[in-house]
């Protein structure tokens, strides 16, 4: 339902802006190209995807995410205690920060879903404890090892180094996980009265 | 070095799927199917957020809302170009990918704007939808601070992505 208000919402600005400023032809003509070009970006990013599915398959069943979760553990006890005393958290919960860093979506949500149910306060089910706010932070802020998707399009827009942006996307999320991190902490300091 | 870590990846699963004695091509294979599905299922939705998308552009919709927005964008070192990209990126993970592949196409893939736009697409996430769909699932109805923290880390990553963009590659 979002999407469609959003969807209504881009044609709406895009037909009342080129009225007003007489843009009317080539309104008309986006129509086609836009669509053109969505196709365009499904075939270019085709081949990656694909791959890229295979990969994440192959990754799991050699338990790759296994191995990476044990490298990570002594960083989760830190950012979340909880998983000291509970192993099945702590599983469930580098599952999930694995996954994504190996840019396994649909891996990572059920596990994700997972940590939030055992992080889950007994006293109040429905409120969100300050381990489930840097979970999500740190989903959010999507720490990803290769973004595939982003070198695909690059590729079909004729760059010869796609994955020359890695060292700027790994900084990038660094920062902003660990900018989130400092943010949900403070706040939870400040958040006490629900 | 960079070079090497696609490539080298590549080998490192493939070894030791062979080591562990799993079929590593049938694997890629049967993944790569299932990737081809996924592919057809986002096909209509990029058509018509493209479409979308480029009528904005066309429109003049784009600049006038860049121009608007350049004061707070300038003042924080982000190019005004990627408004759109950052107001949408949060909302719909789609909706981004075709606004990002616009602007990339339009000023260009190794113009500072275009690798602004590729590396604001790897490293941000879409917060709206993580947050629905984990609290959503588990029954979470009291997010408290949640949503203040993860859009700053989004911002924060918004900032870095200018950022390292322009120092990197200057």
């Amino acid at each position: 339902m979002v999407m469609s208000w959003i969807f209504t919402g881009m044609v709406l600005i895009s037909t009342v802006f080129a009225m007003f400023l007489g843009n009317g032809s080539a309104l008309a003509a986006a129509v086609p190209q836009g669509a053109q070009a969505g196709v365009t970006l499904a075939l270019s990013l085709a081949g990656s995807i694909c791959l890229w599915t295979g990969v994440g398959k192959l990754m799991e069943h050699i338990g790759l995410t296994a191995i990476l979760s044990k490298m990570l553990r002594p960083l989760l006890h830190r950012v979340f205690p909880g998983t000291k005393k509970d192993p099945q958290l702590a599983g469930v919960l580098s599952g999930n920060i694995c996954a994504n860093l190996l840019g396994l979506g649909n891996a990572a949500t059920p596990m994700g879903i997972g940590a939030v149910q055992r992080m889950k306060d007994p006293l109040r089910p429905h409120r969100a404890t300050d381990q489930m706010c840097r979970l999500i932070v740190l989903n959010t802020a999507s720490i990803q090892l290769i973004p595939a998707n982003v070198a695909a399009v690059r590729v079909s827009l004729g760059c010869a180094t796609p994955f020359d942006i890695l060292p700027a996307v790994w900084v990038t999320s660094i920062c902003s996980a660990s900018m989130g991190l400092l943010a949900a902490y403070l706040l939870g300091k400040l958040w006490r009265h629900d | 070095m960079i070079d090497y870590i696609v490539p080298l990846l590549l080998l490192v699963i493939c070894c030791m799927a062979l080591s562990k004695k799993e079929n590593a091509y049938d694997l890629l294979l049967s993944g790569g199917a299932d990737g081809l599905k996924l592919v057809v299922s986002i096909l209509p939705t990029l058509v018509l957020l493209l479409t979308a998308v480029t009528m904005l552009r066309q429109s003049g919709a784009v600049e006038v809302f860049s121009s608007f927005f350049a004061p707070i964008f300038q003042f924080f070192g982000i190019p005004p170009e990627t408004a759109i990209l950052v107001l949408i990126r949060p909302i719909s993970g789609s909706a981004a990918l075709a606004v990002g592949t616009e602007l990339m196409a339009t000023y260009g893939v190794d113009s500072p704007i275009g690798r602004t736009a590729a590396v604001m697409l790897g490293s941000t996430e879409t917060t709206f939808y993580t947050i629905s769909v984990y609290f959503g699932a588990a029954g979470i109805k009291k997010t408290r601070y949640t949503l203040p923290a993860a859009l700053i880390a989004d911002f924060v990553g918004f900032f870095m992505a200018a950022l390292t963009s322009r120092i990197f590659y200057a």
